[in-house]
C-alpha cells in the first residue's frame, strides 16, 4: 500500500486517519440482524437506567444489601468479570509466546472480550458506590496501603493495554501491513497484568482479618483458576455465535484447543475446591467451616444459597464430564452446551457464592441473609446489556474487516 | 500543519493523561497523611476504654450510654435491622465473646448484655483497607471518619472483623426530626459510612466521651494507657480483661472486665 515512496508524509497521515476512521464507520453500518440485537440489547438496558436514577437519589437502600451482608451482586459481579477479562492471556500466550497460529483467528477476539469486561467491571464498581460522584478521590488521595488502589491501577492498565494492542493489530490487519514492532513489549507485559489484575482482586479479599472464607492463601489461585474455565469458555460460546450467525469462521480446530484449556483449569478449580472443603472440615475450626456450611448445607436454619452451590458443583462435573465426551464424539452441540454449564457454574460459585459466603456469620456469629431485590438485578442487567453492546461493536468491526479483507 | 480532529483529540487525551498521572505521582510522594499518622501511634497519648461487663448487667434496662452518644452525634433511629445505623449498642456475651463461651453456660450469662463499639484498634483494618484515606488514625489512637471525603465503597466494612461500621442505605436527614438535630456535630448524607469516634470532639476540649459521662454505674472507665500513672493503667495492670478477637493483631483498645 505504501510502497514507492512517492507519498508525502502528509499523505501517509491521511491514509492512515482514513483508516481508523473507517474502521469505526463499520460499526456505523450492518445488517438488520446487527440492529436487531443492539436493539434487544438497549432494551434490556433501559429498566436498570431508570431503576439507577432512583438509586442516585434514594440511595442504596433500593439494594437487598445490609449492615451486615455490605457487598451483593455488584461487588460479585465486578470480581467474576475481572476473571473473565483476564482470561483474554489464554489466546495471547498459546498465540504470542508459543506461536500457535490458529489462535490468530481469535486473539482479537479475546482482546475486546477483556476490554468489554473490564468496561463492565468498573460500571459495577461505579454502581455500588454510596457516593459516586466522589469517585475522582481515589485518583486525587492515592493510597497504596489499599489493595483498591492498585486494583484500580490495574484494571486501568490493562484496559488500555488491550485496547492499545487490539486496535493496532486490527488496524494492520485492515491495511494488510504487518502489526508494528512496538507493540511486542506491551502484548509481553499485557501477560503478567493479566495475571496481577485477578490476583490483586483476590487479594481484596484475601487479607481481611474477620472474614474466614476469604482469608485464604489458595484464594488467588483459585481466581485464576476459575476464570481460565469461565473466561475462555465465554471466549469460544462467541466464537460459534460468531461462526453460525456471520460469514467469519474464527475456526473450529483453534476452539477445540481453546476447550482444552477450560478443561485443564476446570479440573483443577474443581481440585482447589475440594482442597478448601478439607481443610475446613478436617481441622473442624468452627469459623473455618461456617461459611462453607451456609453455602452448602445451610446454618441457623438459613439456606437461600444452598441449592445454587450444589447446582455449581454439579454443573461443573457436568461440564467437565460433556469436555472429555466432546474429544472423542467431535460434536459441536455438545462442546456449546458443556461450556455454557462450566460458565454457569463459575458464576453461581464466583459471581454468587463467594462475595456473599464471606459475610456468613457476622461479626456476631449471626446468620443475615441476602436477596437482590429487582431494581439491583435490573441495573446489573443494565451493565451486562452496556457491555455486550460494547462487545457487539467491537466484534462487528472485527469481523467486516475480515470479511472485506476476504477473510 | 493544520490540526485535525484525530490530532487534537490525540494531543488533549495525552495532556490530560500526564495531568491525572501527575497528580497521582505529585500525591504519592508529598508524603501522606495517614502513614505518617500510623507511625507516629507510638505517642504519649493513647485512649483506651474498659467496661466493666457485671456493672453493666446490673442494670439490663439501662439505655442511657446509647442514648446520649446517638443524640450527641445525630445518629438516626432505624427500626430496620438490616438498615439500622450504630456507633454503641447492646449484645448478647456469647455473641461478642463466642470463643469464652461454653454449652455448659447458663442461658442468662450467655445472654448477658455487653457494650460494643468501634474498638479504635491500634492496627485498623478498615484504615489499611480504605482507599481514599476518608478513614485514618489519628496521633492519639482514635480512628476517624471523614464523611466528606468517604466515597461508599464499604471496604471498611468488610474488613471490619467487628461490625463497628454503618453505612447511610439512605438519607438521615430525613429520618431525624429537626428538633433533635443537635447542631455542634455534623449531619452525614447518605452513602457514606460512619461510626464511633470515641467522642474525639470533645476529648480535643478536655471532656470525657457522651457515654462514659451518661453511665450512673460508673460502667466505662475512660483514660490514656500511654501513661503509667492513668486510672485505666492501674485498673488494667492487675485485672483478668478481655478483648475481642484479640487473635486477629488489631489490637483492640476497647478492654472488657468480665
Amino acid at each position: 500500500m505504501f510502497s514507492g515512496g512517492k507519498l508525502s508524509s502528509e499523505q501517509i497521515l491521511k491514509y492512515i486517519i482514513w483508516y481508523e476512521d473507517s474502521m469505526l464507520e463499520k460499526i456505523l453500518t450492518g445488517k438488520r440482524q446487527y440492529w436487531l440485537l443492539l436493539g434487544c440489547l438497549l432494551v434490556l438496558m433501559a429498566p436498570g437506567l431508570f431503576f439507577y436514577t432512583r438509586q442516585i437519589l434514594d440511595g442504596l437502600v433500593i439494594t437487598g444489601l445490609s449492615r451486615d451482608v455490605s457487598w451483593g451482586l455488584y461487588i460479585s459481579q465486578f470480581t467474576f468479570l475481572v476473571g473473565v477479562a483476564a482470561s483474554a492471556v489464554v489466546v495471547v500466550i498459546p498465540y504470542y509466546l508459543h506461536d500457535v497460529k490458529q489462535f490468530g483467528r481469535i486473539v482479537i477476539l479475546g482482546e475486546f472480550l477483556a476490554v468489554s469486561a473490564v468496561v463492565m467491571c468498573l460500571l459495577f464498581i461505579f454502581a455500588d458506590m454510596g457516593q459516586p460522584f466522589r469517585i475522582f478521590n481515589v485518583l486525587l488521595y492515592p493510597s497504596p496501603h489499599s489493595l483498591m488502589f492498585w486494583d484500580t491501577v490495574a484494571l486501568l492498565g490493562y484496559l488500555v493495554l488491550n485496547i492499545i494492542i487490539a486496535w493496532t493489530a486490527l488496524s494492520a490487519e485492515y491495511k494488510g501491513i504487518p502489526v508494528p514492532q512496538w507493540t511486542k513489549p506491551l502484548i509481553y507485559l499485557s501477560i503478567p497484568w493479566a495475571i496481577s489484575i485477578h490476583t490483586v482482586t483476590a487479594f481484596l479479599y484475601a487479607g481481611l482479618p474477620g472474614r474466614p472464607l476469604w482469608l485464604a492463601s489458595i484464594l488467588g489461585a483459585r481466581f485464576i483458576a476459575s476464570a481460565f474455565a469461565s473466561g475462555p469458555s465465554l471466549l469460544i460460546i462467541l466464537c460459534l455465535i460468531v461462526r453460525k450467525f456471520t460469514a467469519f469462521d474464527p475456526g473450529i480446530a483453534a476452539l477445540k484447543s481453546l476447550a482444552k484449556i477450560v478443561v485443564y483449569a476446570l479440573v483443577i478449580n474443581l481440585f482447589f475446591i475440594a482442597l478448601e472443603f478439607f481443610t475446613a472440615y478436617y481441622s473442624g475450626i468452627p469459623s473455618h467451616h461456617h461459611a462453607l456450611d451456609y453455602l452448602f448445607f445451610g446454618l441457623d436454619g438459613k439456606s437461600s444459597l444452598v441449592w445454587f452451590m450444589r447446582i455449581s458443583i454439579v454443573l461443573g462435573v457436568a461440564g467437565l464430564g460433556g469436555l472429555l465426551l466432546q474429544m472423542k464424539m467431535n460434536n459441536t452441540m455438545l462442546l456449546l452446551i458443556s461450556l455454557v454449564a462450566v460458565f454457569l457454574s463459575v458464576w453461581l460459585d464466583k459471581g454468587l457464592g463467594l462475595v456473599v459466603g464471606g459475610f456468613v456469620p457476622t461479626p456476631f456469629e449471626t446468620v443475615t441473609e441476602y436477596i437482590p431485590t429487582l431494581p439491583e438485578s435490573a441495573i446489573a442487567v443494565s451493565i451486562f446489556a452496556i457491555g455486550f453492546m460494547l462487545l457487539t461493536a467491537l466484534y462487528k468491526m472485527v469481523i467486516s474487516i475480515r470479511i472485506s479483507n476476504g477473510n | 500543519m493544520q490540526i485535525n480532529r484525530k490530532e487534537f483529540l490525540k494531543k488533549a487525551g495525552i495532556a490530560g493523561a500526564s495531568l491525572i498521572a501527575g497528580g497521582v505521582l505529585y500525591s504519592l510522594f508529598k508524603g501522606d497523611d495517614i502513614i505518617t499518622a500510623v507511625v507516629e501511634s507510638s505517642a504519649q497519648t493513647k485512649w483506651a476504654m474498659l467496661i466493666d461487663v457485671k456493672k453493666c448487667a446490673g442494670k439490663p434496662d439501662c439505655s442511657a450510654c446509647m442514648t446520649a452518644c446517638h443524640k450527641g452525634h445525630n445518629v438516626p433511629a432505624i427500626d430496620d435491622i438490616r438498615r439500622e445505623i450504630k456507633w454503641i449498642w447492646k449484645a448478647d456475651f456469647g455473641n461478642v465473646f463466642p470463643e469464652h463461651t461454653s454449652e455448659y453456660m447458663d442461658v442468662a450469662v450467655r445472654s448477658q448484655k455487653v457494650i460494643v463499639a468501634c474498638n479504635q484498634c491500634d492496627n485498623p483494618p478498615c484504615v489499611r483497607v480504605c482507599p481514599v484515606g476518608a478513614t485514618w488514625k489519628r496521633a492519639d489512637g482514635i480512628v476517624m471518619m471523614d464523611h466528606h471525603r468517604c466515597i461508599g465503597c464499604r471496604y471498611c466494612m468488610a474488613a471490619c472483623p467487628y461490625g463497628s461500621r454503618s453505612f447511610n442505605w439512605k438519607d438521615p436527614r430525613k429520618i431525624l426530626s429537626g428538633n433533635d438535630i443537635r447542631v455542634e456535630y455534623p449531619v452525614r448524607t447518605k452513602g457514606v459510612v460512619e461510626k464511633c469516634n470515641f467522642c474525639a470532639e470533645r476529648i480535643d476540649v478536655g471532656e470525657m466521651p457522651l457515654c462514659v459521662e451518661a453511665c450512673s454505674e460508673g460502667a466505662i472507665l475512660f483514660g490514656n494507657v500511654a501513661d503509667p500513672e492513668s486510672d485505666i493503667r492501674r485498673a488494667l495492670a492487675g485485672k483478668y480483661v478481655l478483648r475481642r478477637k484479640a487473635e486477629l493483631g488489631t489490637n483492640p483498645e476497647i478492654y472488657y472486665l468480665v
